[in-house]
């Protein structure tokens, strides 16, 4: 593996009531998060041609962990999301260079389709940064009940020459929503947004 | 005594393979489960609460077999453990105290009837509260290289009328401890203590 990993989390949540009602079945999601040392960190490296390698590895690995943690097989799964949080000795582009080249081909792969943009987010930051990744439908993007969001963190990352990668998945959207748009039933599947 | 009705549950593990020193042939691992309930004494004083602990029994049992299946399903894994809660603004923290009996037999039984005590802490706080839940040997407090620790929190919980109740359990020693004391292999445990 080219990813020097210290570290891996993941979180599960399930939501069971919100606002005294009570939500059958519980909506879930599930983030995997790897802590990985910045090979390009202290320094400026015009070719990110390694980390876009690594973000290719991280793929597979978290979306089958978060899949894996939601105890769901990977087609099953609703939305999903990426983000990375960059240690305070390295730059922006180097999340950009781990989220979008390649991560997306084998989430996908994890996930058997995902015709949608993967939503993503990214920042600088010390440790215990938080990191909100945005949700979205996997093979619709307009389906708007699953607009949504998941917060994780970790106290001790990323340290000064490491970066935080993060994908989330879900098996729902988010509870109680009512502010209409497109619905899950009228996916047509065919162009990622509708 | 009051039902307990549950608004959330999140299940986080670590997966610490090193931290700058060599990769550990074993990784050590750190679960949390956190169930957020709604606070029956939010609002007001309450002197009679005793009960409750009975009712937050299979609570109790049922977040320690969730750490258990997070760590994969044996409890014989399990060296360390710890409980925490945090109560939501319109609580005291003696409604946080309710969760000492319920949440630390349940370990104790559920791991064979471990002998140390269970490490804990707790607070009041808002929304997004972290705690750092203390963690010592399942059956010999002293053991130095287990003392630890895992910061956990939820970002929307607790609510004002809420409880945060956190279990949390290890299956080692600190990555790389080496600060001598009482070691693992040298438990006597008959007090629980050493």
């Amino acid at each position: 593996m080219k990813a020097k990993i210290r570290k891996i989390a993941t979180f599960v949540e399930e939501t069971q009531r919100e606002m005294e009602r009570e939500i059958s079945p519980p909506t879930r999601r599930a983030a995997a998060v790897a802590v990985i040392e910045n090979p390009c960190a202290g320094k400026y490296v015009e070719d990110l041609a390694e980390l876009m390698a690594i973000g290719e590895e991280l793929g597979e690995l978290l979306a089958a962990r978060a899949v894996a943690a939601l105890g769901i097989s990977g087609p099953s799964a609703e939305s999903y999301g990426k983000a990375a949080a960059v240690g305070e000795n390295g730059e922006l582009e180097h999340a950009a260079a781990i989220l979008h080249p390649k991560l997306g081909i084998p989430v996908r792969r994890v996930l058997g389709k995902g015709a949608a943009l993967i939503p993503s987010s990214k920042k600088r930051g010390g440790m215990g940064v938080v990191l909100d990744i945005p949700l979205g439908h996997k093979d619709a993007a307009f389906v708007r009940s699953h607009f949504d969001g998941m917060e994780v963190r970790m106290n001790d990352a990323p340290r000064a020459n490491e970066i935080m990668v993060a994908v989330a998945v879900t098996d729902s959207g988010r509870p109680l929503a009512r502010v209409g748009g497109l619905t899950k039933d009228q996916i047509k599947g065919e162009d990622g947004l509708r | 005594m009051p039902e307990v009705v549950i608004r959330k549950k999140v299940t986080c593990v670590e997966e610490v393979f090193h931290e700058g020193g060599p990769v550990a042939e074993k990784p050590l691992r750190r679960a949390a489960a956190i169930v957020v309930i709604r606070n029956p004494f939010a609002g007001s004083y309450v002197e009679n609460i005793e009960g409750f602990m009975d009712d937050l029994k299979p609570l109790g049992l049922e977040m320690a077999h969730t750490l258990i299946a997070a760590l994969g399903g044996d409890a014989k894994v399990v060296e360390g453990y710890g409980k925490g809660a945090i109560v939501g603004s319109a609580g005291e923290i003696e409604h946080g105290a309710l969760w000492h009996v319920p949440g630390g037999y349940a370990m104790r039984d559920v791991l064979g009837g471990a002998k140390a005590i269970v490490a804990s802490t707790k607070k009041v706080g808002g929304p997004g509260t972290r705690l750092d839940v203390p963690v010592t040997h399942i059956n010999a407090s002293y053991v130095r290289s287990h003392f630890d620790a895992m910061e956990v929190g939820v970002n929307d919980a607790p609510r004002a009328d809420e409880i945060l109740l956190a279990l949390v359990m290890t299956t080692g020693a600190r990555v790389h401890a080496r600060v001598g004391g009482l070691k693992a292999s040298e438990i006597k445990g008959e007090d629980g203590l050493r």
